[in-house]
C-alpha cells in the first residue's frame, strides 16, 4: 500500500547512498508519496500529535533527569530545586507534567476515533492490537512517573497501585515484595519506577515504529470505511497530510501552552505538594485525571481481586475488539445503533472518570457498577449482536463519490466522477 | 435518527443529574474559602512587589517562630519578581538569623550569622524538637504550603476554573484560615489543644491564632487587619512556592500569540495546498484546471 518509490536521488552524494542505505527512497516513499484518503478529517491528526508529544516528552525528559535525584530523602527537593534554580526549569516541568496529561487527551482521542469508524477492523488488527500495546505502556510510563516528585500522592498511588498485586492468589505477597524490591514502597521502589521511567518512552518509540509500519501496510482508515479504490481517492501525505497535521499540531499547541503557563497545576493535586510521608494517609487518595475511569471500575466491583481483574480486563478488553464488533460496515456514520450505543459508551467512561475522583460513598457506587456493566455489556455483549441484527445505511461507492455526495443537492442526479470506478 | 439521538442525550442527563442529587454528604459542613482579589491572578497577573515584602515581615515576625522555609534562601530575596529586596538588604536580613555551620577544625558544629547565600534556617533543629515544644504538633513547612493547599471545588466549578484561569486556592485559602478562628458553635466537640477554624476540615486546628489586628507594624500606611495580614502572607507563601510566576507568565504571552500567528499562518498555506486537491475532484468545473497547479513535487506519480 505503500506509496509506488519514485524517488530519484538528485545529487551524486545521494546516488552514492541510495546504492548503500536506500534511506532516502523509504522517507520518500513512506512520508512524501504515501498515499491517504481525502477525506479524512480533524479527528485523524492525534496521530500526528502523539508523534509530536512522545517527541516532547522524551526532550524535556531527558533534561529534567539531567536535574534530578532518584533518593526518598532529596526526590521532592530535586524537583523545586528544578522549579528555582536550573535555568526555565519550570517551563521544562510544567511541560512534561502537563505533557503527560496532554499525551493522554490525545491518545483517547485517537482511540475514540478508532471506535467510531471503525479502524480496527480488518485488515487492521495487528495496527490496533499495537496501539493498544502502546497505551498500556503509556499507562505504566505515566504512573512511574508521577510516583518520581515523591509527593503525598506519588508514594500513596504508589501504594495503592503495587498492592493491588496482592489479590493475584498465592504469588501475590512475593510479587509486591519483588516490586518494591523491599517490605514496603521505599527508594528501592522509586529507584526501579526511576529506571523504567526512562527506558519505557523508548520502548514506546521502538512500537510505535511497527505501529507506523502496520499503517503503511494496511493504510489509513477514513470516515467513510471504504477503502480507496482509485488514484482520485487518496492525495500524497506531503503537502496534504502534513500541511493539515501540522495546522492541528498548532491548534493543539495553544491549548497545551494555556495549560502550561496559566494553569500549570490546574491537572495535579495539591497534596503532591506535600513530601511523601509514609506515616500520614492522605483523606482521599486519587490517580491521575487519565486513569479515573479504570480505578471507578476498580472500586465499582466489592471483591479485591474481582476488581483487579475488571480494571486489567478493561484495557485488555480492547485488543479484542476487531472480533467483538461482528459488523462488517466500518464507521459509525452508517450504523446509526452502534452509534448511539458507542457515543453512550463514551459518555460511560467520562461519568466513570467523574465517579473514579469521588469517594466510594452512597450512591456514587451504584452508578459506578451501572456503568461498569454498561462499560463491559458494549463489549461483550452489544457489539456482538449489534453486527447480525443492525440494519446498516447504504456505503457510497467510492470515497471521491462521498466526498462529492455533500455538495450535491438532494434529487439531483450527481454525475458519476470520471475514474473513480476504474 | 434524531428520536435515537435525543433519547441518548436524555439518558446522560437523567444519569447526570443523578449522579449530582446522590452526591454524599461527605464534605459535611465545610465552608469554601471567600475568594480574594490578588495581583498575581490572570493572564497578566504579577506579585505586588511592597505586598510580597509586607508579607515576608509577617513571615519574619511571626510565621517563623514556628514554620520553617527551608527551600528558600536569603539570595531569593533579591531575585527578580520577588519582593525586591536589595543584596545589602537581604545580606543584612540574613545576618539576623543564626545559621548551623561546621563541622570546624575541631570537629564540632557552631552557630554564626547568616550569609545571603544561606537557606533559611529551621526555627526547630528536627521534627521531635518542634513536637516537644508545640505540645505534639508539626508545623508545616512553609515553601510550597500556598500550592500544597487548597480545596474542594466540586462540579461544575472545577470546568470553570480551567477557562477563568482559577488557580489562587491556596491562597485563599490561607487566607481564609488566618481570618476564620472563631468561637465553636455550640455542642461542637473540640479535642484538647485544639482551635476552632470555620475553614480548616474538621474544623480542630492545631495551631493558635496567630495574628490579631495591629500585631505587625506596616510603615506604608497599610491597614493593619488580620484580613490585610492574611493577604499579604498569603501572597508572599504564593511567591515562595512559586517564584518564577512573574516569567511564566510574561513568557507565556509570548508563547501564545506566537502560537496563534504561526497556526493561522498554516491555516491559510492549509487551505491553499488543499484547494488544488479539492479543485481536482469537482465536476462542475472544466476538465482541465484552469489555474497553475502546485508544483510537480507535489503530484504523486
Amino acid at each position: 500500500m505503500s506509496g509506488r518509490s519514485i524517488y530519484k536521488p538528485q545529487s551524486s552524494f545521494m546516488r552514492w547512498l541510495e546504492r548503500r542505505l536506500p534511506i532516502a527512497s523509504l522517507v520518500h516513499s513512506s512520508f512524501i508519496v504515501y498515499p491517504t484518503p481525502r477525506n479524512l478529517n480533524y479527528w485523524w491528526t492525534f496521530g500526528g500529535i502523539l508523534t509530536f508529544m512522545l517527541g516532547v516528552q522524551i526532550v524535556t525528559g531527558v533534561v529534567l533527569a539531567m536535574h534530578y535525584t532518584p533518593h526518598v530523602d532529596h526526590a521532592f527537593d530535586s524537583v523545586e530545586s528544578i522549579m528555582r534554580d536550573v535555568n526555565y526549569g519550570w517551563l521544562l516541568r510544567y511541560v512534561h507534567a502537563n505533557g503527560a496529561s496532554f499525551f493522554f487527551v490525545a491518545v483517547y482521542v485517537h482511540i475514540a476515533r478508532g471506535m467510531y469508524y471503525g479502524s480496527y477492523k480488518d485488515p487492521r488488527e495487528v495496527l490496533w492490537i499495537l496501539g493498544v500495546i502502546l497505551f498500556l505502556l503509556m499507562v505504566v510510563t505515566g504512573f512511574t512517573g508521577y510516583v518520581l516528585p515523591w509527593g503525598q500522592m506519588s508514594f500513596w498511588a504508589a501504594t495503592v497501585i503495587t498492592n493491588l498485586f496482592s489479590a493475584l492468589p498465592w504469588v501475590g505477597e512475593p510479587v509486591v515484595t519483588w516490586l518494591w524490591g523491599g517490605y514496603a514502597v521505599g527508594n528501592p521502589t522509586l529507584n526501579r519506577f526511576y529506571s523504567l521511567h526512562y527506558l519505557l518512552p523508548f520502548v514506546i518509540a521502538g512500537v510505535v515504529v511497527l505501529h507506523i509500519w502496520a499503517l503503511h501496510m494496511v493504510g489509513q482508515n477514513n470516515p467513510t470505511g471504504v477503502e480507496p479504490k482509485a488514484e482520485k481517492d487518496t492525495v500524497a501525505f506531503t503537502p496534504y497530510a502534513t500541511i493539515k497535521d501540522a495546522f492541528f499540531i498548532g491548534v493543539f499547541c495553544i491549548v497545551f501552552a494555556w495549560f502550561i503557563f496559566y494553569i500549570p497545576n490546574y491537572l495535579g493535586h495539591s497534596d503532591n505538594y506535600i513530601m511523601a510521608n509514609p506515616g500520614q494517609t492522605p483523606t482521599h487518595i486519587v490517580p491521575e485525571w487519565y486513569y479515573l475511569p479504570f480505578y471507578a471500575i476498580l472500586r465499582a466491583i466489592p471483591n479485591k481481586l474481582l476488581g483487579v481483574i475488571a480494571l486489567a480486563g478493561s484495557i485488555i478488553i480492547l485488543a479484542f475488539l476487531p472480533w467483538l464488533d461482528t459488523s462488517r460496515v466500518r464507521s459509525a456514520n452508517y450504523r446509526p445503533l452502534y452509534r448511539q450505543f458507542l457515543l453512550l459508551f463514551f459518555a460511560a467512561v467520562i461519568g466513570l472518570g467523574y465517579l473514579g475522583s469521588q469517594l466510594p460513598e452512597g450512591g456514587y457506587v451504584i452508578a459506578a457498577r451501572l456503568l461498569t456493566a454498561y462499560y463491559f455489556a458494549y463489549f461483550l455483549i452489544i457489539l456482538p449482536l449489534l453486527g447480525l441484527f443492525e440494519r446498516t445505511k447504504p456505503l457510497p461507492n467510492s470515497i471521491s463519490e462521498s466526498v462529492l455526495g455533500a455538495g450535491v443537492p438532494a434529487g439531483a442526479s450527481a454525475p458519476p466522477p470520471s475514474g473513480a470506478k476504474a | 435518527m434524531n428520536a435515537h439521538r435525543s433519547g441518548v442525550f436524555a439518558c446522560a442527563l437523567a444519569a447526570a443529574l443523578a449522579a449530582t442529587a446522590m452526591r454524599p454528604a461527605l464534605a459535611q459542613e465545610q465552608q469554601a474559602p471567600p475568594r480574594q482579589h490578588w495581583s498575581f491572578a490572570g493572564p497578566f497577573g504579577q506579585y505586588d512587589q511592597e505586598q510580597l515584602q509586607r508579607g515576608f515581615k509577617i513571615y519574619r515576625e511571626v510565621c517563623s517562630n514556628c514554620h520553617s522555609l527551608k527551600l528558600l534562601a536569603f539570595r531569593n530575596l533579591t531575585d527578580p519578581g520577588g519582593p525586591g529586596f536589595t543584596a545589602a538588604q537581604a545580606a543584612a536580613i540574613a545576618a539576623t538569623f543564626q545559621v548551623t555551620d561546621g563541622p570546624n577544625d575541631q570537629g564540632q558544629m557552631f552557630q554564626r550569622p547568616g550569609k545571603i547565600a544561606d537557606y533559611f534556617p529551621p526555627p526547630f533543629p528536627n521534627e521531635q524538637a518542634a513536637r516537644a515544644a508545640l505540645g505534639g504538633k508539626l508545623p508545616p513547612d512553609m515553601s510550597v504550603l500556598a500550592l500544597a493547599r487548597s480545596y474542594e471545588r466540586g462540579f461544575p466549578w472545577f470546568i470553570f476554573d480551567a477557562f477563568t484561569m482559577y488557580q489562587e486556592e491556596g491562597p485563599d485559602y490561607i487566607h481564609a484560615i488566618l481570618n476564620g478562628y472563631t468561637d465553636p458553635p455550640a455542642g461542637f466537640n473540640l479535642p484538647p489543644g485544639a482551635q476552632y477554624n470555620k475553614y480548616f476540615p474538621g474544623h480542630a486546628i492545631g495551631m493558635p491564632k496567630p495574628l490579631s489586628d495591629g500585631q505587625v507594624e506596616y510603615t506604608d500606611g497599610t491597614p493593619t487587619t488580620v484580613d490585610q495580614y492574611g493577604r499579604d502572607v498569603a501572597a508572599f507563601l504564593m511567591w515562595a512556592g512559586e517564584p518564577k510566576l512573574d516569567t511564566r507568565k510574561r513568557v507565556g504571552f509570548q508563547v501564545i500569540l506566537y502560537l496563534i500567528v504561526l497556526t493561522g499562518l498554516l491555516y491559510f498555506t492549509k487551505k491553499r495546498v488543499w484547494h488544488a486537491a479539492e479543485h481536482d475532484l469537482d465536476p462542475s468545473a472544466p476538465a482541465a484546471p484552469p489555474e497553475p497547479r502546485p508544483p510537480t513535487e507535489y503530484a504523486r506519480s
